[in-house]
């Protein structure tokens, strides 16, 4: 058995470890342990006064039971006993048992801080160190009020030595991490920052810690450090490899130095003086000149050393990001180790790059080294490696490249480690959200995410693209047929069912008019997934369910039956049973107007940070995702309902717009979009296109509302409002409004004269709007037509929040015109005075008529006075689509009368317009001419006022 | 800043453990074999820096032994890789070819050491001359 110890070996000791070691199991090394421990326990309670020695001796085999893993209480005692010991090795094991042992609140303080004071005033260097280091180990309260205001002397005391300094630097520090009150600045503090200057480098280097924690908390009075910090590395860089005898490392001049003086400077902005930027320019300048010199050693420590040095200067770099020559220089290095033989150099590489790639400057340079970073992805072996390539693609991003950068992702997710799996699927949610250019990429984009990785799409993701699928309705119809198709293969993921459950239940009428989709196909499809679901998936697909009963009344009996079936209806699971009973009794009891109303198509939803994003920052934290890729996500998702203007400051968009046409050119791109992809079919759909047009509302709000000095007085109405208004001629709900600060949502139902309207404002920056307010009024003769009574609505909007305001509306007679509703707030001051029309039309007020045929044309034929028609041949502006044509004259709140007119291309419609003053009935015919694609819609009432008016609000909507 | 530094062999035991921040004694043990198994069960070719919660660990192997640094997202992953070798060669110097026997019997001299270079999760001392100096004056009072 080797006795190995070295100096003055404890035989005892050395004995018991060595029994420990021979120890065959577990089992004997505990009972060899308890053996001791009660021999040691014995031995401090026995009546002999055991000596220095027995006690060191005693008190280091604790320690090393300790790091066995086995708790030890007690020995504390005899521990600090040996700090009184006049024995520098007793001392020592005495100082070690404590800053190994004792926490920082224990009731032994009092004790150890009187050895500790005796120690501080020995002036016996040694003594002192090992008090000092007891204190930045254990660093409790109560040794911070001890020692707080000794520390600071003993540190700048011109007569202490070197190696006493370093401790009490880092001690200092320790007590101004835990109780920073009582560390109090002083003149000590100036002295402190000239130790930079010291010449011995131990002192310089211990010191260095000291003062970057004290600069992050009060930088202006530390900031001569910077000079020094620049001098005293530019003596280091500039110096030869021999220079600094000992602290040179592998031929490296003092690497952990210059490390802490480059992270020091991190701490400051670059320097305002010319001469002091000059020569740490001059500095950086020649740290990346030295990556590229042939090396000085083959000693992997050699190459270890500069590249630490080198990796820390490229931070610094990109931390002041204001030298774009340095930056790409930096990108250069980065790109050369990307391919690199070193694991540690690839890793290191690719994480410095990510942050390098959210500068405008180095963005496009780190953006040519994208194969290489697709490759790291694919042929890494290293999952940690690979998930920093992961990472930078994410970072380098942009309108430019997202697609391949999207398929190369999705692509690897077939294969990716199961750890990382989840922060990819969000990764790539955000991605295709933020740069999608067409939604249906997007759409694409996540049933793929569902079907390649289901299991790791949390909620969120799929919340989210339901959420964009209904606030954008130039996808609806593509997102329905693509779920539909995806829903064929044998076995699919049960988030896809939830998503397609979710679609066709509310757009399966967009592709009901295909065959291969109709009604009962789509249904048959979705019923055949429900028995392989869990509950919240069947709950969710009997909603849709029902949703299918209102859209297809020929699919009415066919879901009664599976309703009605007895898994169902008396389903051990409450919530099914109670959705089966209830969707029941709804689709068997409502008429279908009740029907259509309860299960009206869902409102756009507000919008609000992307919730994946939120996940991921939760995730992650701040390391990962950096605050501006954060707000540059809440623009981009701002953007994507049309919302906001962007703002140029992202420093990684501004970059891609050299290659991509600028974002607000792009954004008018979008807005333009719609009527396009709305003529092909299956595209045309039930809302008329929110968003485009609320683009162009972006700008008008934006032209008036800059700082030009904005009237109290109500703004005239916005020159779309018009526009605005003929959106909501067909359906209640909707989004009203929106700009980059402001949207309003609107929910509304009417019933005979009498309507009440929903007003959802929401604030979508963070900073809240102060005296909020808003007035209804009725212009001119409207003032004796319509009576409507807003109620008063909160102040204060905070942001991001949103509030309701509701408005009572009854109609006394017909009416032309609209409400108008003016909005004024302050949002940072600046008062926001915007007026709109309040979508209040007088179609609103009908009664569905039923009738036969003969009762339609006879009081076609009553209705024949020239005044009482109003006529109008338009062409069509969007797809003729009987099926959007029948929705939005449902919408129009007509009866839509079946098997009525001879030509069953041509339609017909009846209803009585419920005013107070008087009953009008109406009817309609519109007949298309799919070959012209035009209409002619023709109208008859009572009154020729409202003829008139239906016409003219009608002639907009095909 | 350094969370922490293990000695750990290729068994799973520790031989040595600093913490330089407050961790409960009883989840210590448990945070030991959590880092211990990560990082055994990494290959050669694998890079010597892995996530594991909030902070980065940093390892090296020598023979049977690891070496397992913990530090916080700020702290230069390279220069902390190469401090662990100079540890190491600190050790080698004093001990003259240190093995794992070394550092069990002589725990309170590695301690010395390892609090002569690193205070309260700072490098404080890189010189190792320097380093050694205390402990070779300590050596030289108990001989005489």
């Amino acid at each position: 058995m080797p006795a190995v110890s070295k100096g003055d070996g404890m035989r005892g000791l050395a004995v018991f470890i060595s029994d420990i070691r021979n120890c065959k199991s577990k089992e004997a090394e505990i009972k060899r342990i308890n053996k001791e421990l009660a021999n040691i326990r014995s031995k401090f309670k026995g009546d002999k006064a055991l000596d220095g020695y027995s006690k060191k001796k005693y008190v280091c085999k604790l320690l090393f039971i300790f790091l066995l893993g086995h708790d030890i209480d007690f020995g504390h005692m005899e521990a600090v006993n040996l700090l009184s010991s006049n024995k520098y090795t007793e001392k020592q094991i005495g100082y070690l048992f404590i800053s190994v042992l004792v926490n920082s609140n224990s009731e032994l303080i009092r004790l150890i801080n009187n050895a500790i004071k005796n120690d501080l005033s020995s002036r016996n260097p040694t003594f002192m160190c090992l008090a000092l280091h007891c204190i930045a180990n254990v660093g409790s309260r109560e040794m911070a009020e001890a020692f707080a205001g000794e520390i600071p002397r003993i540190l700048v005391a011109g007569d202490t030595m070197d190696s006493v300094k370093q401790s009490a630097a880092l001690c200092l520090l320790r007590l101004y991490k835990t109780s920073p009150d009582l560390v109090l600045m002083g003149e000590w503090t100036s002295r402190v920052v000239h130790l930079l200057n010291d010449q011995h480098m131990g002192v310089v280097t211990a010191a260095i810690s000291l003062i970057t924690c004290l600069s992050q908390k009060n930088p202006d009075e530390f900031k001569t450090c910077v000079s020094l910090a620049v001098s005293r590395l530019s003596r280091i860089v500039s110096s030869a490899s021999t220079d600094l005898q000992d602290y040179t490392y592998y031929f490296v001049p003092a690497p952990w130095l210059s490390c802490k003086l480059l992270r020091l400077l991190q701490c400051y902005p670059p320097p305002e003086d010319g001469a002091v930027k000059g020569r740490l320019v001059e500095c950086l300048e020649t740290i990346l000149n030295k990556a590229q010199e042939p090396p000085k050693s083959k000693k992997v420590q050699h190459s270890n050393a500069k590249n630490a040095i080198l990796f820390e200067a490229i931070s610094l770099i990109i931390h002041y990001d204001s030298e774009p020559n340095l930056l790409v220089r930096a990108c250069n290095q980065l790109g050369q180790f990307l391919q690199h033989r070193e694991t540690n150099l690839r890793y290191l590489a690719l994480e410095s790059m990510c942050t390098l790639a959210s500068s405008e400057f180095s963005h496009e340079a780190v953006k040519t080294h994208i194969e290489t970073v697709i490759n790291a992805l694919k042929t890494e072996r290293d999952v940690s490696v690979r998930q920093r390539a992961a990472d930078l693609l994410y970072a380098m991003c942009d309108r430019s490249n997202a697609k391949q950068i999207v398929a190369e992702m999705l692509s690897y997710l077939e294969t990716a480690d199961y750890s990382i799996r989840e922060e990819m699927v969000l990764k790539v949610a955000i991605l295709a959200e933020k740069y999608a250019v067409d939604y249906s990429w997007y759409v694409d984009t996540i049933l793929n995410l569902i079907r390649i990785a289901g299991d790791y799409v949390s909620e969120e993701v799929w919340y989210r693209v339901i959420q964009i699928v209904i606030n954008r309705d130039d996808v609806q119809g593509y997102a329905a047929k693509t779920v539909f198709e995806a829903l064929q293969a044998p076995a699919c993921h049960e988030n896809m069912v939830k998503v397609g459950g979710y679609i066709l239940g509310e757009f399966g009428n967009l592709i009901a008019g295909d065959p291969r989709s109709s009604p009962l196909v789509q249904f048959n499809l979705l019923h055949s997934k429900f028995h392989l679901c869990s509950v919240p998936t069947r709950a969710l697909l009997l909603s849709a369910y029902i949703k299918f009963i209102n859209l297809f009344p020929e699919t009415k009996s066919t879901i009664q039956e599976v309703l009605r079936s007895d898994s169902q209806i008396r389903n051990s699971d409450v919530e099914l049973q109670q959705r089966a009973v209830e969707y029941l009794k709804l689709s068997s009891i409502a008429s279908t107007d009740v029907l259509a109303t309860v299960l009206e198509e869902m409102p756009p939803f507000p919008e609000r940070e992307s919730s994946i994003l939120a996940k991921l920052k939760k995730k992650k934290g701040p390391g990962a995702v950096s605050v501006n890729e954060l707000e540059e996500g809440k623009r981009e998702g701002g953007e994507l309902n049309g919302g906001g203007e962007r703002g140029g400051d992202s420093s990684a968009i501004a970059a891609s717009n050299a290659s991509t046409p600028s974002p607000s050119a792009d954004l008018l791109g979008l807005r333009t979009g719609p009527p396009v992809t709305a003529a092909a079919p299956s595209a045309g759909s039930l809302l008329v296109d929110v968003f485009s047009e609320a683009g162009v509302n972006d700008d008008g709000f934006l032209s008036s509302a800059p700082p030009t000095v904005v009237s109290e007085d109500p703004a005239p109405p916005l020159p779309e409002s018009n526009e605005l208004l003929n959106k909501f001629v067909c359906k209640n709900n909707g989004v009203l409004f929106e700009n980059q600060l402001l949207q309003i949502g609107i929910k509304s139902e009417y019933r005979q004269n009498l309507g009440r309207m929903y007003l959802f404002y929401g604030n979508k920056t963070s900073v809240q709007f102060v005296t909020f307010s808003t007035t209804v009024t009725c212009p001119g003769e409207l003032q004796s037509q319509l009576n409507v009574q807003a109620k008063p609505v909160e102040p204060l909007i905070e942001g991001g929040a949103q509030v309701q305001q509701v408005i009572n509306i009854e109609c006394l007679s017909d009416f032309m015109e609209a409400p108008l509703l003016n909005i004024k707030f302050r949002y940072g001051g600046a008062l926001q005075n915007l007026t709109l029309k309040l979508p209040v039309t007088i179609n609103k007020f009908f009664q569905p008529t039923e009738m036969a045929s003969h009762d339609f044309f006879q009081r076609w034929k009553q209705l024949s006075q020239p005044q009482q028609e109003a006529q109008k041949i338009f062409k069509a502006n969007h797809a003729m689509d009987t099926e959007v044509l029948k929705a939005k004259l449902l919408g129009l709140g007509m009866a839509l009368l079946e098997n009525v007119d001879p030509n069953p291309e041509n339609f017909v419609c009846a209803g009585v317009i419920q005013t107070k003053a008087q009953q009008v009935g109406s009817l309609l015919r519109l007949e298309p001419n799919a070959q012209a694609q035009m209409y002619r819609l023709t109208l008859r009432s009572s009154k020729d006022t409202v003829s008139k008016r239906l016409c003219e609000l009608l002639a907009e909507q095909f | 800043m350094i969370k922490f530094l293990l000695m750990v062999n290729k068994q799973g035991q520790t031989r040595l453990s600093k913490y330089y921040e407050q961790v409960e004694l009883g989840k210590r043990a448990a945070l030991e074999a959590d880092v211990v198994r990560g990082c055994l069960a990494r290959r050669k070719e694998e890079c010597s820096f892995v996530e594991y919660k909030d902070y980065k660990l940093v390892y090296r192997q020598y023979a049977a032994l690891f070496i397992v640094v913990g530090i916080t997202e700020n702290e230069n992953e390279l220069s902390i890789f190469e401090l662990v070798h100079n540890f190491v060669e600190v050790l080698d110097k004093y001990f003259s070819r240190v093995s794992e026997l070394d550092i069990m019997f002589n725990l309170d001299k590695v301690h010395i050491i390892l609090d002569e270079m690193i205070l309260n999760g700072h490098i404080v001392e890189t010189n190792k001359n320097r380093i050694l100096a205390p402990l070779l004056a300590l050596d030289k009072m108990v001989e005489s």
